[in-house]
C-alpha cells in the first residue's frame, strides 16, 4: 500500500513526530511504501539541521534526513516554514520546501494519508 | 471544485482558538479546492465552536479567520457539514451557526449542513482520504 504522512507537531515537545517516524518504520518493515511526508504547522521544526540534542537522545531531524536519503519525498510547507524561520539555509539535507499543493498531490497518489498531530 | 476527483474529507475537531489547527485547516481547504479532488469538510467535536457567530481575535493580537470561513463557498468549498450532536453538546443552536457564503441568485446565506453522526460516518466510509485537524 502507498501511504503518505502528515506531521503537524514539532519535535521533542509532543510525541506526534516520533509516532510518525515509528509508524513509517513499521509500515516499511511490512512492505508498504511511503509516497511522501508533509510537515505542516509546527511540524516544520522537524526539518531544521540546527537542532543539537544530547548524544544519548534521538536526533529527530537527522532521522528524517536519513529517511529522505532512501528516496522518500519529505516536504516542508513554505508558508508554515516562513512563519517559523525555517529556510533553505537551515534545512536538513534530503528535505525540500514547497506548497500545500504537494500535500494534495501526495494524497491523490497514495492509498492512505495518516495524520500525526496533537 | 473537481467533482470527479478522489473523495477527500477535511475534518475540523479542534477548538478555533488556543492553537493554529483550525486556521491552517482553512488554508488546506482553500488549496485543496483548486485541485482535482472531490472535497468535503466536516466540523465536529470542539471544531463546531469555529462556527459560532461574533468571534473576534483582535484582542488576542492574532489574525482572524472568521472572514475566511464566511468565504468558503466563494472559494468553491461547498460541501461543508457539521455534526448535530457536537452542536447540541456545546449548546449551539443549529440556526445560529455562521454562513459560509451566499446563494448566487437569492442572496440567501448558505450555512454548513447539519448532519447526524451516522450520516457523517457513512460519508467517511466513502472517502479516499480523510485529513484530520
Amino acid at each position: 500500500m502507498k501511504i503518505s504522512i502528515l506531521v503537524l507537531e514539532g519535535p521533542y515537545n509532543h510525541e506526534a513526530s516520533d509516532s510518525a517516524y515509528n509508524f513509517i518504520q513499521a509500515a516499511l518493515a511490512k512492505g508498504h511504501s511511503i509516497q511522501g511526508i508533509f510537515f505542516y504547522d509546527d511540524g516544520v521544526y522537524n526539518a531544521t539541521k540546527l537542532m543539537d540534542p544530547p548524544q544519548d537522545d534521538r536526533h529527530i531531524s537527522k532521522r528524517w534526513s536519513e529517511l529522505g536519503a532512501t528516496g522518500i519525498d519529505l516536504v516542508v510547507c513554505v508558508a508554515a516554514a516562513k512563519r517559523r524561520g525555517i529556510t533553505n539555509e537551515v534545512l536538513t539535507p534530503n528535505v525540500r520546501i514547497s506548497g500545500l499543493g504537494q500535500l494534495a498531490s501526495m494524497i491523490n497518489e497514495s492509498d492512505r494519508i495518516v495524520t500525526f498531530g496533537d | 471544485m473537481a467533482e470527479n476527483g478522489k473523495k477527500v474529507m477535511v475534518t475540523v475537531r479542534k477548538p478555533p482558538h488556543g492553537s493554529i489547527y483550525v486556521q491552517e485547516s482553512i488554508e488546506v481547504m482553500f488549496i485543496f479546492a483548486t485541485y482535482d479532488m472531490d472535497l468535503s469538510v466536516v466540523f465536529l467535536d470542539d471544531g463546531v465552536l469555529a462556527l459560532q457567530a461574533g468571534q473576534d481575535t483582535k484582542g488576542l493580537g492574532i489574525k482572524g479567520f472568521m472572514a475566511s470561513l464566511g468565504a468558503l463557498v466563494d472559494w468553491e468549498v461547498t460541501k461543508v457539514y457539521v455534526d448535530r450532536q457536537s452542536l447540541k453538546d456545546r449548546g449551539i443552536r443549529e440556526d445560529a451557526i455562521i454562513a459560509i457564503g451566499k446563494d448566487d441568485d437569492s442572496g440567501a446565506p448558505i450555512r454548513p449542513k447539519v448532519l447526524d453522526g451516522a450520516e457523517i460516518a457513512s460519508m467517511m466510509a466513502e472517502q479516499h482520504s480523510i485529513v484530520s485537524f
